[in-house]
């Protein structure tokens, strides 16, 4: 027998009412031949159908497949279906294929809703999100007064493991771009400075940009980054292990034991990290001022000195302690909110940034016009 | 193995029980006694809500009717504190053991120690060290639960589930994932400690060897029916039941053959 000999399908009528289909050759997936002729010519009016498979060679699920189609058909336009000229094996995979009917309303509606309807939808579905938060703030609100009653439970090395991770470890990160961003603020500032002869501004310039609001803004984005990234996917894998149900049955608050310590840790944590990012950046723009504008160093410092005020300075850490609530909590939130799956726990993790990046621009606008208002 | 004096008192009633995610409802009118000091069992085809019932009995998810009664507590009808309070003398072990991956097997076993005793860490460590010879893990204390195997992860999950000496201990699939030695010391680990100790044992599970081994009492949950349709010891659901689900679910489906199968989800 010819080994290669390529898969075959042929149709014949052996009597005017019956249909012979009779397969050969070697079948394999990615190899079978044109089983839409097949299909086509089932349809010619006979009334019972049979197989010859004596020409077979070898085969394997694409030929099932094939079949499987054929009998399908043939039966919904009740023919007879006659498959004893096939092999043993093939007709008991296909009466495995047969035996458990497809589950009723099992399979999803691809139907893709109309446009209207998914945005109405959309528009059904805040309330419930709002509601949603709502509640974790209060739960968060409700946890915080018991921690300053005292009687929080949790435990206080955690809290210290997570101030050591959000504070000291992310020291590198920060010192590399607050420190950039102090060289690009003076440089930016510089061309523009040097045509009216005022390069001794930039200094003035990169102190008052950095202090009151992007040292804040800078160490943010990095936090909600580093920080609310991490804890969105360490709280959301506790939900798919089931650790939170294991706190929760234990009767201890998973809203004290895990996400009053991360929130605390980040609300402490974030303003020294501005005042840390605040120095760096001045540093960056002394080594522009210095090296490429040629000012003189204590000039530049006491410039520094001058356009500084301890408003400014405020108004930066007012900054970083309501950003370090806002990742905290969007972190938490979703990490608290996830599915029971690896990929629920990707989700929520990138929710977490997207929506502690927003809170961190929406903040700020929120600052700057409320300074605005008051005047400082 | 003795006979077990059981049943004599209720531990938990179930009443008209009803529970479901959302509109799709997972099973209706559940009715049936957990007894002291019994082993009792939850049976049924995977996806069936075994699980999620396990859920409602440990105040994990709300029923969206009927009853759970722990003694005369009403157990959803009571504030969520006085919930923890029933479940303080309750001990659950998760499908996957569930232990704090961040905390080491010692730190995870005297968790609940340190929550709910006035123990000094003296004493916290002589407990820990005791529960967890009590399950074969002497000397792993200071392991991460990602350092162990899975039966040891198991094992370790009923070491803290043991932590304050329960009246109760649920267990969904103990020996799912296990292989058959380690999944057979963990039954007579289970029924060592429900016998010596008369902790009352509610399991998850579809082994048959654990099922006639150690259950003096049983539910089987019908995915198609949505409901209970058999209750009792499972070696009496054995020979008397009339039900043929039943029956096929105890006799491993009665035949190997595909042709056994007939219509049949799986
Ligand atoms: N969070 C959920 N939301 C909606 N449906 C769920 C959820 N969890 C489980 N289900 C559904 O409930 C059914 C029972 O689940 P489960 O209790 O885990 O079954 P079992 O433990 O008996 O295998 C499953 O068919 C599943 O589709
Ligand atoms: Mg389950």
């Amino acid at each position: 027998m010819n080994s290669h000999s390529p898969p075959s399908i042929s149709l014949d009528q052996p009597t005017p009412d019956r249909m012979r289909i009779t397969v050969g050759g070697r079948w394999s997936l990615g190899a079978s031949p044109d089983t839409a002729k097949a299909h086509a010519a089932l349809s010619a009016g006979c009334s019972a159908l049979d197989f010859s498979a004596e020409a077979l060679d070898e085969w394997d699920s694409s030929l099932v497949i094939f079949l499987l189609g054929v009998i399908r058909r043939a039966r919904q336009s009740n023919m007879e279906v006659d498959q004893s000229g096939l092999p043993a094996g093939l007709n008991r995979l296909i009466a495995l294929a047969f035996a458990v009917p497809e589950r009723e309303g099992a399979a999803r509606n691809a139907i893709r809703a109309s446009l209207l309807e998914r945005v109405g939808e959309a528009s059904l579905s805040i309330p419930r999100k709002l509601g949603d938060i709502l509640e974790f703030l209060g739960e968060a609100t409700i946890s915080l007064s018991r921690f300053l009653r005292g009687r929080a439970n949790f435990r206080w090395r955690d809290l210290l493991l997570m101030m050591q991770q959000t504070g000291a470890s992310a020291l590198p990160i920060v010192t590399l771009i607050s420190l950039l961003l102090g060289l690009i603020l003076a440089f930016v500032g510089a061309v523009q400075l040097r045509v009216f002869g005022a390069q001794i501004y930039v200094a003035s310039l990169v102190g008052i940009a950095m202090v009151r609001v992007m040292g804040a803004v800078m160490t943010g984005i990095a936090m909600a980054g580093r920080t609310g990234a991490s804890y969105a996917a360490v709280l959301g894998t506790m939900q798919v292990n089931e650790e939170v149900d294991a706190l929760v049955t234990l009767g201890v608050s998973p809203m004290d034991f895990l996400v009053l310590p991360r929130t605390l840790a980040l609300v402490l944590m974030m303003p020294l990290l501005t005042i840390y990012a605040n120095v760096m950046g001045i540093a960056g723009g002394y080594i522009v001022g210095v090296t490429v504008l040629g000012l003189n160093p204590m000039e530049y410092l006491m410039a520094t000195k001058a356009a500084l005020s301890l408003a400014n300075v405020w108004i930066g850490l007012i900054h970083s302690v309501v950003f370090g609530v806002v990742i905290a909590l969007s972190g938490c939130f979703f990490g608290m909110r996830c599915g029971r799956s690896s990929s629920a726990v990707g989700d929520a993790t990138t929710s977490a940034v997207v929506s502690g990046i927003i809170g961190i621009i929406v903040v700020t606008a929120l600052i700057t016009v409320m300074c605005e208002v008051i005047g400082v | 193995m003795s006979v077990q004096v059981t049943g004599s008192q209720p531990h938990i009633e179930v009443r008209g029980l009803t529970v479901s995610y959302g509109s799709f409802v997972l099973m209706r009118d559940l009715n049936f006694t957990i007894g002291r000091g019994e082993v009792f069992i939850i049976m049924g085809g995977s996806g069936c809500g075994k699980s999620t019932l396990l859920k409602v009995l440990v105040g994990l998810k709300r029923p969206s009717a009927g009853q759970v009664l722990y003694g005369p507590v009403s157990f959803w009808d009571v504030s969520p504190e006085e919930r923890d309070k029933v479940m303080r003398r309750a001990g659950i072990l998760y499908q996957s053991g569930a232990l704090w991956s961040s905390m080491t097997l010692a730190e995870n076993v005297a968790l609940p120690l340190e929550q709910y005793t006035k123990l000094k860490p003296a004493e916290i460590r002589d407990m820990v060290a005791y529960k967890m010879a009590l399950v074969g893990l002497a000397g792993f204390e200071d392991f991460y639960p990602s350092e162990i195997s899975g039966g040891m992860r198991k094992r370790a999950g009923l070491a803290r589930a043991m932590a304050l000496d329960p009246e109760i201990v649920f267990f969904d699939e103990p020996s799912a994932g296990l292989d058959p030695v380690s999944a057979k010391l963990l039954d007579d680990l289970i029924i060592e400690l429900s016998q010596n100790l008369g902790t009352t044992i509610v399991i998850v599970t579809h082994e048959l060897a654990s099922i006639f081994a150690i259950g003096t009492n049983s539910i089987y949950l019908d995915v198609e029916t949505r409901t209970m349709t058999a209750k009792g010891n499972p070696n009496e659901l054995l020979k008397s039941s009339t039900d043929p689900k039943v029956v096929r679910f105890l006799t491993r489906g009665g035949s190997d053959q595909p042709d056994g199968l007939k219509g049949e989800r799986i």
